[in-house]
């Protein structure tokens, strides 16, 4: 029979031994993923990359105009997004506790927030591409801000919620009205973890592909007009690599090493701000 | 109970009961809160003190499921009555509350935040508006270097202190004061203390308080409450030195609580 304490310390190193286990699989795939990356992608990130439009197979070329369609359809997907996902999570935070609306509508966030991009893809299709009767990037924009707004919408509720409800009280008793009480007070004190959700949900729609197959397409030339068929990094990426050409296979390692970056940079930046602004509280 | 040991009354309540959802945590309340006094209301947990300082700006019509019956009068008008308007109300009664609460902006924006509210002030006058409730809250010395620093980054005594200001900045009648230093260290709730017997010059004055020698030590009148009623109510020397109630008295030798 063992004393306690040794029994302990044997639960605690099987413990501590499991865990270490489970995170270094976790950590092997990722980092394995991010080799594979580096190794193929690096090679690739060439500066014409930068300065040079997609290139018909065979001779050289960069990922300009798709780099350039990704931020475009990007930014207006989140500036579409964002103030819906912000209003719509302030009134389910602040306005949710009576009436049915609010329970509906956080349902039906829920279910979109877990909806397949695919899906969105081909809703966007449906009501939009079929009727103008083209590929163009506002309807990338439209998809990719539909992917925005939930995930909005959720962040934007639950840090609303983490809001100390005597600070609310605290303005109320001054007899501030409730939009002075929301606009001046909660979302102030809500506003890092409201950043940091918007930038999640960028770093998300950075890197989907299935809802542009279906909306932006693609487009091998340079293009501003967002009404127009518009090239974007994740379906380059799609369709150069599944070719069978070299040359365009290095362009999606390449393309796939700034998505993945960028998406980290998003993640981190994210992370750093809502560290650095809740604990100043 | 014995409503008649003042001589002048700003806050009258009658029959005050208080409801959340079906459970009565107020029974049938009748008191008197004295001008420019300390009213203190003490009791265990749970014996409804907070919830009856809450009656007095209608704090609790936040909450779907609150609400009170009977009358409260302030200044001989009804502030229960569905059409007294909430923020001429709380213009009259403000509050500070448990934990500090600073708002997250600058300390000056904490103050003129709430006047703003009211009245339109030039930028002379908010400077002086916040000076003077800086001062008045004993604060100004500590912060007149940094007005445009967060609020929030200030001591929590620092913070208290901040509320009381923009509390007062308003120029209330009535400051309720829910255990305003029960988060705070004994330095910083000397200060506040000694702050509430400079404030009752100008201001009607309610505190409750978990700390019954706080009580003894700030208040002219106490209330003691236990499960929703009013045991006992009078001269704050009396209540502790000679209560009429044994349950009172059981409370505050320290028997019971």
């Amino acid at each position: 029979m063992l004393n306690l304490y040794t029994r302990r310390r044997i639960v605690n190193a099987i413990g501590l031994a499991v865990s270490v286990l489970a995170m270094a699989f976790g950590l092997f795939w990722l980092c394995w993923i991010l080799w594979t990356l580096l190794k193929h992608g690096l090679p690739a990130l060439a500066p014409v990359v930068f300065t040079q439009m997609t290139p018909p197979p065979g001779s050289d070329g960069g990922l300009l105009n798709a780099i350039a369609g990704s931020l475009a359809m990007t930014l207006v997907g989140t500036l579409i997004g964002t103030p819906i996902g912000i209003l719509a999570g302030t009134y389910l935070a602040e306005f949710g506790q009576r009436g049915w609306l609010a329970p509906i509508t956080r349902f039906i966030n829920d279910v979109l927030l877990s909806a397949p991009s695919i899906v969105i893809g081909l809703f966007v299709y449906e009501v939009y591409v079929v009727h103008v009767k083209h590929f163009s990037g506002w309807a990338g924009a439209l998809a990719l801000a539909i992917i925005v707004i939930p995930i909005v919408i959720r962040t934007t509720e639950n840090m609303l919620r983490l809001v100390p409800s005597t600070l609310r009280e605290a303005a109320a008793a001054l007899g501030a009205p409730q939009w002075k009480i929301i606009n001046f007070v909660t979302l102030r004190a809500a506003r890092a973890g409201i950043i940091t959700g918007v930038m999640l949900a960028i770093a998300r729609i950075s890197g989907e592909t299935a809802p542009l197959l279906f909306t932006a397409l693609n487009n091998q030339f340079w293009s501003s007009n967002m009404d127009q068929p518009m090239a974007n990094l994740p379906v380059v990426i799609f369709q150069f690599a599944m070719s069978p050409y070299e040359d365009w296979q290095k362009l999606a390692w390449a393309g796939a090493l700034l998505i993945t970056f960028s998406v980290l940079t998003l993640n981190i930046l994210a992370r750093v701000l809502f560290r650095q602004k809740t604990a100043s509280h | 109970m014995n409503a008649e040991n003042t001589s002048s009354p700003k806050i009258i309540v009658r029959d005050l009961s208080f409801y959340y959802g079906n459970f009565r945590a107020l029974k049938d309340i009748n008191l008197n809160i004295a001008e420019k006094m300390v009213t203190a209301f003490i009791g265990p947990s749970g014996c409804g003190k907070s919830t009856l300082l809450r009656t007095f700006n209608r704090m609790y019509q936040l909450y779907p499921k609150q609400r009170a019956t009977g009358e409260v009068l302030l200044d001989g008008e009804n502030i229960l009555d569905k059409k007294q308007d909430l923020n001429t109300l709380r213009a009259k009664v403000g509050m500070v509350f448990q934990k500090p609460t600073p708002f997250p902006m600058s300390i000056y924006d904490n103050i003129s935040f709430g006047v703003k509210l009211y009245e339109s002030l030039s930028r002379h006058d908010m400077d002086e508006r916040v000076e003077w409730a800086l001062r008045k809250a004993a604060l100004w010395t500590e912060v007149k270097d940094k007005l445009k620093q967060s609020g929030t980054g200030l001591s929590g005594g620092q913070q208290q202190r901040l509320c009381i200001a923009r509390a007062i900045a308003v120029k209330p009648q009535v400051l309720l004061l829910d255990e305003p230093t029960s988060a705070l260290d004994p330095i910083s709730t000397a200060h506040i203390e000694k702050l509430i017997d400079e404030l009752k010059e100008d201001f009607t004055i309610v505190i409750v308080t978990h700390n019954m020698q706080q009580a003894a030590r700030v208040s002219d009148y106490t209330a003691y409450m236990y499960l929703g009623d009013l045991i006992e109510f009078g001269d704050t020397s009396v209540v502790f030195t000679n209560p009429k109630r044994k349950e009172t008295e059981d409370y505050i030798t320290g028997r019971f609580g």
